[in-house]
């Protein structure tokens, strides 16, 4: 009689949800074969490989480091494009820009900081400043700060001249006029520090952590750095007004409105806590990488909203969660297919999320 | 006009059979159950939030009930998507007009009668089939022009709908279900806006109508319309049928006094 | 005159007449910078060529485009993947079976069958893409088609189908090389003029003192495009002026009114997708494709948004404006900068005799800011002539946020092309 009922409910389960039986059975299907990798284990159907293989402990542990990594930089600069995106309603195409500048700007910065001969040179970031968290900590740190302040400041500016003007248009008004924000600051970016790609760190030091994983001080600095903003974001729209008033637009904003919350007040503030996060998250992006280019939040973009979609737009915690799964995917798809295809990959993920489950992991929750 | 009511009657055209419909944990509309007879002119009413407009989003498609069925002429269409619904040959219109703002009012006209040979791609292209799809749009544009003139809208026959009055608005809705030739059609409140010299000349047009062998349903809050023109009505309060009868009938029920006077029971 | 007065009498013409107005007025502009820039002849009129193929390719994107966003408001940002999945497809089924050496072999069909092979496939992975269209917002559906688009570029960059082998026949994409079109929409054009009668022409021309035979060669196939580009155009007016058209309309406006008015929104978002990506198939094959030559590098995301704004410039919803928008953005924020660059030295040494100073191009920004702040413009210029590239999509974005803010109905988008079989005048109130 319990079997039958188990049996009734997984039948009526696959008649109801039949996407999301067959997202989990594709995620098993996936868990299984790694699991069958690690052993190295190959199965074998008429002569035809079909799951297993081999592959190492230690590789393993290298993707999962570095899908941490990358998920946690998407995390933090999703957070920005998330709370913009729910709170003034449109798919803001120039977040990658505000990466892109806060991460120039900090880094030019840096390198003048750092010092020697040739400001200008350094401005322009011309040759390797060779920046290293152990030698050049000021440096580091006010090239960080300059990233969040140059970003406030860019999407404060872009809010005043673009987009406040545009408050009654419709969202995808303002997503076409960012895809115009997006080209105007990219190439001025170009313009100014040409087209390059730029080294600026020198080799960063390596440390190995309970003699389990060996990652350098700079990626250490990000993972820290990165979820310290995070978790820091996520109480202060939780405690207070702020969050609460945002929490209010996001719903309804006429309601909000009529309600006595100063809305243009919180889109300021939405766009200086949402711009400042963005730039640290381009600045820590090329600590981590070691090279700068003009373009680099823009190719970014995508991956960045596939983690805010995956997350649920809105939501912090959502767009952190959605981070990490992200760059998870992005590293580990390579134990299955070209490691040129891995955003293929992702961007395979980000479409089944938005036919499956539109409103994302967090969405609905409306945390913050 | 008041003896139909409780007459044996004929088959339904619309029959309606314990819907309910749930947003989240609200109840909107609760067990509601109803026949409307074939040529009537049936109101319906209620205090706002009654659950009509609800009523009618889930008879037409626009929304799927939580429960209940929904037969049009004999054919279930409970579940069935608003297009299907409106193939059926029952259309409706909408409290809050919906215009297709950026379509002149004779493309918002033209837009509606169904199964027009040039809405097929091949038809619209092909050059000798194109000319079938002229003809045809000869003769509707006949059609469009007339019901223009009866609604008072030819000045405005190539403006932009979103350029109309709130008034004109409900009137170019009520023209466009028209202009399909339905069998029937559901009104949200068309007559709210819309001045009262109009409104009787509709008014005697949807009789005229009705005797031509259209169906309406008519959702109104002007009782005097509704107790003149409707027959029979059925009264709606807090998403359950409160009862259905003649306009005296109506008139002397307590409950509907007390739903309308007392709000909350 | 204001904008709005130049507007309203631009309104009124026969549509041919902006378009012929246009293309003569460019012409006469580009005659004048080549004459002034001591072009001989066979140069002229190539400056000539390319506008008018650049303007056709791009009008026919564009008006591809206006189905989707302009009729039935339906944002499609993988234009760069549909032209994409076009040309590639193209240029393998009609590839050549056994190339030279180092080549990647194609089906070796003919040509007409890889051009409809492009445009069918191009079609069916646009019917794909509709179908996640059919249930997201605008918004989604830009996110959804732009990683489409991605997803297909990546896939013909990778490695995993730059050469197979499926039941002996060997084909594929050539990966990041990119992949020679051996056979394509070009050849058939050069083969004409290269035999009588077509022959006879290129000797007159080279007898005029156009000596070039490529150029003679390359006007033959501006004028196909431009052809193609009114069949395109009679093509998208008659679906623009049918009912179909009207219930793309109602589409774009309300889909729940076109809904409750018996119109089955699902199956029209489907076809007009796949039709619209058809036609973005074979502008992809007209446009990449006669390069000989395609590579993924050319589908980048940043030409569906050129698409986007020249559509947005001459007005979405509109046909005529598609094409005057595709011909604008083409020859002026496409083209142009690109013929400046590629005549800077000339440009810059006329510059120099007029306002003095040095054609030595600065380094560095901070170099030309300096000369720029030294009254030392010509060496300012040069910078901005070694970055054009860079300050022409400065220039676009600009536009586009100009537009969208003031003026988002472009040049044309404000006009009321109704959508009917027929003018829709009764006895009475005839016009
Ligand atoms: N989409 C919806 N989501 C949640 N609740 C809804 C929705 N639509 C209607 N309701 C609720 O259902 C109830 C019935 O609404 P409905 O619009 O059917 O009333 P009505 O009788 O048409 O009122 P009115 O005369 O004011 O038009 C109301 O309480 C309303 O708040
Ligand atoms: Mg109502």
């Amino acid at each position: 009689m319990g079997m039958n009922i188990t049996h009734d409910t997984i039948a009526e389960r696959v008649r109801e949800q039949p996407t999301q039986l067959f997202v989990g059975l594709i995620t098993t299907l996936f868990l299984a074969d790694l699991l069958l990798k690690l052993q190295g284990t190959t199965v074998l159907l008429f002569d035809t490989h079909v799951l297993g293989g081999s592959i190492g402990l230690s590789e393993l542990f290298t993707y999962i480091l570095d899908g941490l990594i990358v998920g946690i930089a998407v995390g933090l600069a999703g957070i920005g494009l998330s709370m913009t995106y729910s709170i003034l309603n449109f798919a803001n195409f120039a977040h990658g820009e505000y990466l892109t500048s806060g991460a120039f700007v900090g880094w030019a910065t840096a390198a003048v900081v750092a010092g020697g001969s040739g400001v200008a040179d350094r401005l322009l970031l011309q040759s390797n400043p060779g920046l290293e968290l152990l030698s050049t900590p000021i440096a580091l740190t006010v090239g960080l700060c300059m990233a969040a302040i140059s970003a406030v400041g860019l999407a404060l500016l872009l809010d005043r001249l673009v987009y406040k003007p545009m408050r009654e248009a419709e969202g995808i008004s303002l997503l076409i006029a960012s895809i115009g924000v997006a080209l105007l600051v990219r190439y001025t970016i170009a313009f100014i520090w040409q087209t390059g790609r730029y080294g600026v760190t020198g080799s960063p030091t390596k440390v190995t952590i309970l003699n389990l994983v060996t990652l350098t001080t700079h990626e250490l600095t990000l993972l820290v750095l990165g979820g310290v903003s995070m978790v820091g974001v996520a109480i202060m729209l939780e405690f207070t007004k702020l969050g609460t008033a945002m929490r209010a637009m996001a719903d309804n904003e006429s309601l909000a409105r009529v309600s006595g919350i100063p809305v243009e007040q919180v889109t300021r503030l939405t766009w200086i806590v949402g711009g400042g996060l963005t730039g640290i998250a381009g600045y820590l992006f090329v600590l981590e990488s070691g090279t700068i280019a003009f373009n680099f939040g823009w190719i970014n973009l995508l991956l960045i909203f596939s983690a805010v979609i995956l997350g649920g737009i809105g939501s912090v915690y959502g767009a952190m969660v959605g981070g990490v799964l992200i760059g998870l995917v992005d590293k580990l798809a390579q134990v299955w297919i070209p490691s040129d295809l891995t955003r293929a990959a992702v961007f395979v993920v980000l479409i089944a999320v938005l036919l499956v489950r539109p409103t994302g992991l967090f969405g609905g929750v409306k945390t913050a | 006009m008041s003896e139909s009511s409780d007459e044996p009657t004929a088959e339904p055209v619309l029959a309606v059979d314990s819907l309910e419909k749930q947003f989240g944990g609200i109840t909107a509309v609760e067990d509601v159950s109803f026949d409307i007879q074939p040529g009537s002119l049936t109101g319906l009413i209620g205090p706002n939030g009654a659950g009509k407009s609800t009523t009618f989003n889930c008879i037409s498609g626009t929304l799927t009930p939580t429960s209940g069925t929904v037969h049009f002429q004999g054919t279930e269409i409970t579940d069935a998507p608003s297009h299907v619904v409106a193939e059926h040959g029952l259309f409706r219109t909408f409290q809050i007009a919906r215009e297709l703002e950026e379509m002149t009012v004779l493309e918002n006209l033209l837009l509606a009668p169904p199964n027009q040979l040039g809405e097929s791609l091949i038809y619209a292209v092909t050059p000798g089939l194109r000319q079938r799809v002229q003809k045809q749009e000869r003769e509707l544009r006949e059609r469009a022009w007339e019901l223009l003139e009866r609604f008072e809208l030819e000045h405005l026959a190539r403006e932009y709908a979103g350029s109309l009055s709130g008034g004109q608005r409900k009137l170019l809705e009520l023209a466009r279900a028209l202009m399909a030739e339905p069998s029937m059609v559901l009104l949200d409140e068309p007559l709210a806006g819309v001045n009262p010299t109009l409104e009787t000349q509709l008014l005697e047009g949807l009789h005229e109508l009705r005797e031509e062998g259209y169906t309406f349903l008519l959702v109104e809050h002007d009782m005097n319309v509704i107790m003149n023109h409707c027959d029979p009505i059925i009264v709606m309060h807090q998403g359950s049928i409160l009862t259905v009868g003649t306009a005296d009938e109506i008139r002397s029920n307590d409950r509907v006094i007390d739903a309308y006077l007392g709000g909350d029971r | 005159m204001t904008a709005s007065g130049f507007r309203s009498r631009l309104t009124g013409l026969p549509d041919a007449v902006y378009v012929f107005g246009l293309m003569a007025g460019l012409y006469v502009v580009f005659t004048g910078l080549t004459v002034l820039l001591n072009f001989e002849l066979a140069g002229v009129v190539n400056t000539l060529r390319a506008i008018t193929y650049f303007s056709a390719v791009y009008a026919m994107v564009v008006l591809a485009l206006n189905l989707h966003w302009g009729y039935t408001g339906l944002f499609n940002l993988g234009v760069a993947g549909f032209m994409a999945v076009g040309v590639y497809t193209m240029a393998i089924v009609s590839g050549p079976t056994n190339p030279g050496p180092a080549e990647i072999p194609g089906l070796g069909m003919s040509l007409w069958v890889g051009v409809v092979a492009g445009v069918v496939v191009a079609g069916l992975v646009g019917v794909l893409a509709s179908l996640p269209a059919l249930r997201l917002e605008a918004d989604y559906l830009a996110i959804v088609t732009l990683a489409l688009s991605e997803i297909i570029r990546l896939v013909l960059n990778s490695t995993l189908i730059q050469e197979v082998s499926v039941f002996g026949v060997t084909f594929g994409t050539g990966g990041a090389t990119g992949l020679t079109v051996q056979n394509n929409p070009q050849t058939p054009v050069t083969a004409f003029f290269q035999s009588w009668p077509g022959s006879a022409i290129t000797d007159m021309a080279m007898a005029i003192g156009i000596n070039r035979p490529t150029v003679v060669e390359g006007i033959g196939y501006a004028i196909v495009l431009g052809a193609v580009v009114g069949l395109l155009f009679v093509f998208v007016r008659r679906i623009a002026t049918s009912p179909f058209g009207r219930v793309l309309k109602a589409i774009r406006e309300d889909q729940v009114v076109a809904a409750a008015l018996g119109k089955d929104t699902r199956w029209f978002k489907i076809i007009i997708f796949g039709v619209g990506c058809g036609l973005m198939g074979l502008a992809g094959i007209l446009w990449y494709g006669s390069d000989g030559y395609i590579n993924p590098l050319s589908f980048r995301p940043n030409i569906t948004f050129y698409v986007f704004v020249a559509l947005i410039i001459g007005g979405a919803g509109s046909n005529t404006g598609s094409i005057i928008g595709g011909s604008i953005f083409a020859s002026v924020l496409f083209y142009l900068p690109q013929f400046l660059e590629q005549n800077s030295t000339p440009v810059l040494d006329g510059i120099q005799s007029v306002l003095g100073g040095s054609t030595a191009t600065p380094q560095t920004v901070i170099d030309a800011g300096g000369a720029l702040v030294g009254l030392d413009l010509t060496a300012f210029l040069a910078y901005c002539f070694a970055n054009i590239s860079s300050l022409r999509f400065i220039g676009v974005g600009l536009i586009l946020i100009y537009l969208m803010q003031r003026r988002p109905d472009g040049l044309f988008g404000h006009r009321i092309e109704t959508a009917a079989s027929v003018p829709l005048t009764t006895g009475d109130t005839d016009e």
